[in-house]
């Protein structure tokens, strides 16, 4: 089994330094790129298959198709690392950055010339200090060897690099809201269109990929589309980064095929539950996604499958509930957390999440009525994908509805016996 | 303004230089609050004003970015900033007891400050360290796998 992403990655908890990297073949892929048209680089990418890996799945080599070329295309373009990891139960892009942050640097420079940017920014979370130290020394070190700078390896083309360090805020994260933070700006969302490829950073073309994405791109370059597209086990390209949080016996993260199913990453890579404990549902991907169940767990993890089952692969980190643990007091705190992030930019999201927070927390406490399950079920529709700006409020929704599908039971024994029955 | 309370020549130095990569000076607000709250560890209302300033923007709109990043403090705290993480993976494993621990060793709640203005406790999303749940960072140190036996011991690192 080839693992790409991780193989080189130490365990002794150091990243690898720009000798070492260079060592596994680092920087060959881009100088391979700068022998190729940009357009050509972008079709490699395309031919992948390579879909966004920061939780949407969007194809990464049509998002950077989308940029306008040639001479009379605005400038300067800005190509955009999202390194702004929060999304609850997801812990995949810290190992990525702390362990081999040349990679995604190559990943960033080669997405770079193949769309024509000028500038490139890797946005970092606060809280991830020590990717902070890996990357400020891995950009010294990658413009030193000439890799940035105004001859990239020797090239013509120019690209300079900046690392910017967020001040908190999950929203963040949504590419859009990332462009008003990196304009120094309040992180609420833009309408879309236009797309930021069209008008993006100070209104310029600019590409946003996620840290996953980016890292798989030297290694589709060095090694060609078809070879990715058969790393996986479905027809979606590539490896995945899964991980696994909660009562499991062994919490961790993985590098696997796309497409590996639900039950080996749990059985098999996570160990299965701790004794004790039982298996009862399960977030595929993060806190947006909705609860799959034991019914679910042959499903292949890929984009495709996991929708098709009415929940989403996200970011691929599994956040698993036992029988152990309350469900409405699970929905409660991850309801508690989006009310608490949302930016208040639109109604729905700045009304509707502290409204169903707080119905959640009644019903936990033991003062819910049969009637607020409806107003529950009223606030998914009310917050539903198109009647919001982004997507954190349809996100939040995934859980929230799931649950009232699945443990139907488990929120009216809350009303019945005026209380929390895990407490 | 009191005289100490004015941007320093050094803190007004580092924020010029940082606006100069920006094509619009206003672009370097969020950059020039962390510049102020490194040097005071909070930014208080004369800051933004001084700040404001020295961007060409109202104070108003400088508040109306400082308020909304969580980890720009507009309020005074504690030589160390304890952030728990409240996120689901960490309630799942146990985070209600360790924060609990917390509010009792210290004596204070959320946005609350000792009074020897030792430790300042606040909430943050996801520390992305699932896998070793439940986790906090103070000042810029991750600990991670905490168990309510541990607290004392970590706390003890912090004078």
């Amino acid at each position: 089994m080839q693992r790409p992403l991780t193989q080189h990655i130490k365990n002794d908890g150091t990243w690898l330094t720009l000798q070492e990297y260079e060592a596994t073949g680092g920087y060959q892929a881009l100088k391979k790129a700068l022998q190729l048209p940009p357009a050509a680089v972008t079709k490699i990418v395309t031919d992948s298959g390579l879909k966004g890996r920061g939780g949407a799945g969007f194809p990464a080599g049509k998002k950077w198709e989308t940029v306008p070329m040639g001479k009379d295309a605005p400038a300067p373009k800005y190509f955009i690392a999202n390194a702004d990891e929060m999304e609850p139960g997801s812990f995949k892009d810290r190992l990525l950055l702390e362990g081999n942050p040349h990679q995604l640097i190559e990943g960033l420079i080669i997405g770079a010339y193949a769309t024509q940017a000028r500038f490139s920014f890797i946005f970092l979370r606060w809280a991830y200090h020590y990717a902070a130290k890996a990357l400020t020394e891995s950009i010294r070190e990658a413009y030193a060897a000439g890799y940035l700078g105004e001859h990239v390896a020797g090239s013509d083309y120019q690209l300079d690099l900046s690392l910017h360090i967020s001040v908190g805020r999950y929203m963040c994260g949504e590419e859009t809201a990332l462009l008003n933070a990196l304009e120094g700006k309040r992180a609420n969302p833009r309408a879309k269109p236009p797309y930021p490829s069209a008008s993006g950073l100070f209104g310029k073309p600019t590409v946003v990929n996620n840290v996953e994405t980016l890292s798989n791109v030297p290694h589709i370059l060095a090694n060609g589309a078809d070879w990715f597209l058969h790393l996986s086990k479905t027809a979606e390209g590539g490896t995945k980064l899964y991980g696994a949080s909660g009562r499991v016996k062994k919490p961790g993260l993985w590098e696997l095929p796309l497409g590996t199913s639900l039950r080996e990453i749990l059985e098999e890579h996570a160990g299965g539950m701790q004794d004790g404990y039982q298996f009862k549902g399960v977030l595929p991907g993060g806190g947006s996604t909705d609860f799959l169940t034991a019914e679910h767990l042959d499903v292949p993890m890929d984009f495709a499958s996991v929708m098709k089952i009415g929940s989403r692969l996200g970011t691929g980190t599994l956040i698993v509930l036992d029988d152990k643990t309350c469900p409405v007091g699970m929905v409660r705190n991850l309801e508690q957390f989006f009310a608490r992030e949302s930016c208040g930019w639109c109604t729905p999201c700045r009304e509707g999440l502290p409204w169903t927070a707080k119905l959640l927390d009644a019903l936990e406490t033991g003062k819910g009525r049969m009637e607020d399950l409806g107003l529950l079920a009223f606030q998914v529709d009310y917050m539903a994908p198109g009647n919001t700006f982004c997507a954190l409020a349809p996100g939040a929704m995934e859980p929230l509805q799931s649950a009232l599908h699945f443990f139907k039971d488990d929120f009216e024994r809350h009303i019945h016996e005026h209380k929390c029955p895990w407490q | 303004m009191a005289a100490e309370e004015q941007l320093t020549i050094a803190e007004k130095l580092e924020i010029l230089e940082i606006y100069k990569h920006f094509p619009q000076k206003s672009a370097a607000c969020m950059e020039a609050l962390k510049v102020i709250q490194k040097h005071r560890r909070w930014v208080s209302d004369p800051a933004v004003k001084e700040l404001g300033l020295l961007l060409d923007m109202s104070p108003a709109a400088i508040d109306s970015i400082a308020t909304y990043y969580n980890l720009i403090f507009r309020r005074p705290v504690g030589r160390h900033v304890i952030l728990i993480c409240n996120s689901v993976s960490c309630w799942i494993m146990g985070y209600e007891q360790i924060i609990a621990c917390l509010m009792k060793k210290l004596s204070i709640d959320y946005g609350e400050t000792t009074a020897d203005d030792r430790f300042t406790l606040l909430s943050i999303p996801c520390l992305g360290t699932c896998d070793h749940a439940p986790a906090m960072i103070i000042d810029e140190d991750l600990h991670r796998d905490l168990a309510t036996d541990k607290i004392d011991a970590i706390l003890n690192h912090y004078a």
